[in-house]
């Protein structure tokens, strides 16, 4: 059992190492950049790796065209270097049918975060050669925040203004009630006085007239 | 002068303190940010303080006390103070009330310009930093440019290619602009008495913020690169005239005399105040603000400088890594050059097909901008990378808007005492809702819609290379001549006396009668000829333009320019025409061949023989005895 299923594998491996070549028709060029992501915690590149980069394929294939079955042995890697990047092309699951550029495409177009997940990568630093990231839409809130921070600001700006403006007029108001109040007892005082004579009655008069100019 | 029913009641600042911190605030504008910063980095780094200091000795200072001594003794606007000396040079305070209300109408719009940005620094994450996406694509104009000049240019100004084409208002600036008038008017509203509080916070908060920014700009990565280019001397730019004469102007132009509201606001002092320590007091701490705000700016100059530098590197070391497919990381900021320089030679022909950019500090650092450019677009890109953003934004913006608003507070003094002492306002307005602040503030403001419109920017760069130079320095002429020769030097010596207890000693004297206006006519006369040379031009932002992100080099239109001489001789044709007026006053009886003998004798006598008796007795017949 074990020999068979050795010799199928080495037998597609052996296929698929002609399908898959660098730079022509259905190959697409994956860079990774892990050190740069991670720095000190950057994992090292081995044939597990390469192993879960296989698998999230599979997957994203699996996830894009609803259902066919593609295994981890349907994609293929070729040319690895130390930089980490490779080529590779994805066959259709039992054939050795190669799977045209813009499905494979439109499929790591549509898992693309679950493949930079499972590498704790981004775009940038888990690259595919041709695939550029869909630019993400900013968020646009319903009322642009600077009108807040405008209203804010002429909001206190209005009421200290108004305040300011209407504060002089009401203590003038008040100082008239006042004064208003203090002329009517200094009339009383003064018409009795002018029973007693008429200097005390011209007196008093001068005495109010005084208080108006001062008043201004 | 009595003006109301009882004794001229003239206000007063409640402490020195205010009085002090509103002329400091006046004095200390956002030039002394974006402009000497810019000086000192084009004509050769610590070289250039020598001429600026010299300046400050031989022009700045003693401008500086002449025109609060002359205010504080005479006690009035600068019309009053001038017609008081003498009424034939009576047209130098028109001309400042003139002068200030332009300047103050195109400043506030770049306040205005402030407040946008200080609006749109509150959001996460800030606007200039990104390009927006239409479809799924980046705007175009944007991504050829920045983010931050797509943002300046056409968020913000939305500006045109030429400044012919007007476009349409910008609403957002008019409710910007409309904001900055409302601020200053509330400042405004209760005279010196508010004025004097709000310079509390306006005058000393700029230096608060930046402390702040001095401390953080010293601990970014490549700031110590951006303080030694900017300290570094070239001693070899001394020789150049043009340093020695942008010295003289930017002394002149960063102290704000000439306006008219130093004399206003001295004009508010107890007679017996010394005006001497002050004047020395308030250009020493402008020219100190100058050269302390160059650190943290150049700090973070050498900042943004160093990280387009290593952006520029990682450019190409991911480049080099992925064509000669080397491991990740093997190349690093670190041996870069050693592998720049060892593929270069073992791969010539490889290397260099990848045609990758040349990277050079030195040539980021030299990179040398100034006015808007470097408020609204270096300072805004710096910002971007530093952890924080919006709180380094916020700080910023703020900072410059009290900066200017102080600035302001002197302008529109400037304009209202003037106006208060011609008697222009109609009587039956009552005092308090229709004030002259109110008025001044809303003309102002419809005035300076025509900066709102799309080709905005291009007018203030118009009012600001032509009204804020020549009529300044015309006036500050008129202004020596008329204390020193017209009041005479023994007379001003007198007042000074009374005023600080001493008379003026050898050195103010030798300034005011012979260095001060030589120096002012030099550098009047070479500001005029290095004007004269060329055509002038300005740059303009033309998406189509070939070279586009770079900005087209345009010549003025004709109206424009006819414009720029409107600008420059429209303030001071006051000063000619008022003295032409009075000598006719005085002719009233007599024939012409008279007229012309009295007229000519009188001019020579009060200044080139200083019989100032003779004068006096003149001037004492056409206007009524000083308050």
């Amino acid at each position: 059992m074990l020999e068979k299923i050795l010799l199928l594998l080495s037998l597609s491996l052996s296929v698929a190492e002609g399908l898959c070549k660098p730079g022509v028709g259905e190959a697409y060029k994956v860079r990774f950049s892990i050190k740069t992501a991670l720095g000190d915690q950057a994992y090292p590149w081995n044939k597990n790796e390469m192993f879960l980069f296989r698998a999230a394929l599979a997957f994203a294939m699996r996830d894009f065209t609803n259902g066919e079955e593609f295994g981890v042995s349907d994609i293929h890697p070729c040319n690895e270097t130390q930089r980490v990047s490779f080529w590779f092309v994805v066959t259709r699951p039992k054939t050795m049918d190669l799977v045209d550029k813009g499905t494979v495409e439109m499929a790591i177009k549509k898992s693309r975060n679950r493949i930079n997940g499972a590498f704790l990568l981004t775009d940038k630093t888990l690259e595919f050669d041709g695939i550029y990231p869909t630019l993400a839409a900013p968020v646009s809130p319903d009322t642009p925040p600077w009108l807040i921070v405008f209203g804010v600001v002429m909001g206190a700006v209005s009421v200290g203004i108004i305040a300011l403006l209407v504060y002089p007029l009401v203590q003038r108001k008040l100082k008239k009630n006042m004064d208003a109040d203090d002329e009517d007892s200094d009339e009383e005082t003064g018409v009795k006085t002018a029973e007693n004579g008429a200097n005390d009655g011209i007196y008093n008069s001068t005495f109010s007239d005084d208080e108006r100019f001062t008043q201004m | 002068m009595g003006k109301d029913a009882g004794p001229e009641e003239r206000p007063k600042w409640d402490n020195k303190a205010q009085y002090l911190l509103t002329c400091i605030g006046f004095a200390v504008g956002i030039g002394n940010v974006w402009r000497f910063p810019y000086l000192c980095q084009i004509y050769g780094g610590g070289a250039f303080l020598i001429p600026y200091l010299i300046a400050l000795v031989f022009e700045g200072l003693p401008l500086l006390f002449l025109e609060l001594a002359v205010g504080q003794r005479l006690r009035k606007g600068s019309v009053g103070v001038w017609k008081t000396i003498n009424p034939v040079i009576g047209g130098v305070g028109i001309a400042c009330l003139i002068v200030s209300f332009l300047v103050g109408v195109f400043y506030n719009t770049i306040l205005a310009w402030v407040l946008w940005y200080f609006f749109h620094s509150f959001q996460e994450p800030l606007p200039w930093s990104t390009c927006p996406l239409n479809e799924s694509h980046y705007n175009l104009e944007c991504k050829k440019s920045t983010p931050v000049n797509y943002f300046w240019y056409r968020e913000t100004l939305n500006i045109t290619p030429d400044i012919e084409i007007s476009g349409s208002v910008e609403w957002g600036m008019v409710i910007c602009l409309a904001s900055a008038w409302c601020i200053v008017y509330i400042c405004f509203i209760k005279g010196i008495d508010s004025v004097g509080k709000a310079v509390y916070v306006t005058s000393t908060f700029p230096y608060l913020v930046l402390t702040i920014f001095l401390i953080r700009a010293l601990t970014l990565p490549g700031a110590t690169d951006g303080l030694l280019y900017l300290f570094t001397p070239d001693w070899q730019t001394l020789t150049n005239p043009r340093v020695w004469l942008d010295a003289a102007t930017q002394i002149f132009f960063s102290l704000s005399v000439a306006f008219g509201g130093l004399i206003s606001f001295s004009s508010y002092n107890e007679e017996k105040n010394n005006c001497e320590r002050d004047a020395v007091l308030v250009g020493v701490i402008n020219s100190a603000t100058s050269i302390y705000a160059s650190i943290p700016i150049f700090s973070i100059l050498g900042f943004k400088a160093t990280t387009a530098f290593n952006a520029c590197k990682d450019e190409n070391i991911l480049a080099l890594t992925n064509y000669f497919e080397f491991s990740d990381q093997n190349i690093t900021l670190q041996n870069y050059d050693y592998w720049y320089e060892y593929l270069n030679t073992t791969y010539p022909e490889k290397f260099q097909s990848l045609s990758l950019r040349e990277c050079d500090l030195q040539k980021l650092l030299k990179q040398s901008v100034s006015g808007t450019g470097l408020a609204f677009i270096v300072f805004t890109e710096a910002v971007i990378s530093m952890p924080g953003s919006q709180v380094w934004a916020v700080l910023f913006f703020v900072m410059l808007f009290s900066l200017g608003l102080s600035s302001m507070f002197g302008n529109i003094e400037g304009v209202l005492a003037p106006l208060n002492e011609l008697k222009l306002l109609p009587r039956w307005m009552p005092k308090e809702l229709i004030s002259g602040t109110s008025v001044i503030c809303l003309i102002s403001f419809l005035v300076a819609l025509l900066f709102t419109l799309s080709s905005g920017n291009y007018w203030v760069e118009v009012f600001n290379g032509y009204v804020g130079s020549v009529p300044l320095l015309i006036i500050a002429l008129f202004e020596i001549i008329g204390v020193i020769y017209f009041r005479g030097m023994k007379t001003f010596s007198d007042d000074i006396y009374i005023m600080t207890g001493r008379r003026p000693n050898i050195f103010w004297k030798a300034c005011w009668m012979v260095i001060s206006p030589l120096l002012l006519l030099v550098v009047f006369v070479a500001y005029v000829i290095v004007q004269a040379q060329t055509r002038p031009t300005y740059q303009a932002w033309n998406p189509d333009y070939e070279k586009f992100p770079e900005t087209e080099e345009k010549l003025y239109p004709d109206w424009v320019f006819a414009i720029i001489i409107l600008l420059c001789v429209v303030p001071v044709i006051s000063i000619p025409l008022v003295a032409l007026y009075q000598l006719l006053r005085v002719k009233k009886k007599q024939s012409f061949g008279e007229w012309l003998t009295t007229s000519v004798t009188y001019v020579l006598t009060c200044s080139l023989w200083k019989t100032t008796t003779r004068c006096k007795s003149k001037s004492t017949k056409t206007h009524t005895a000083m308050g």
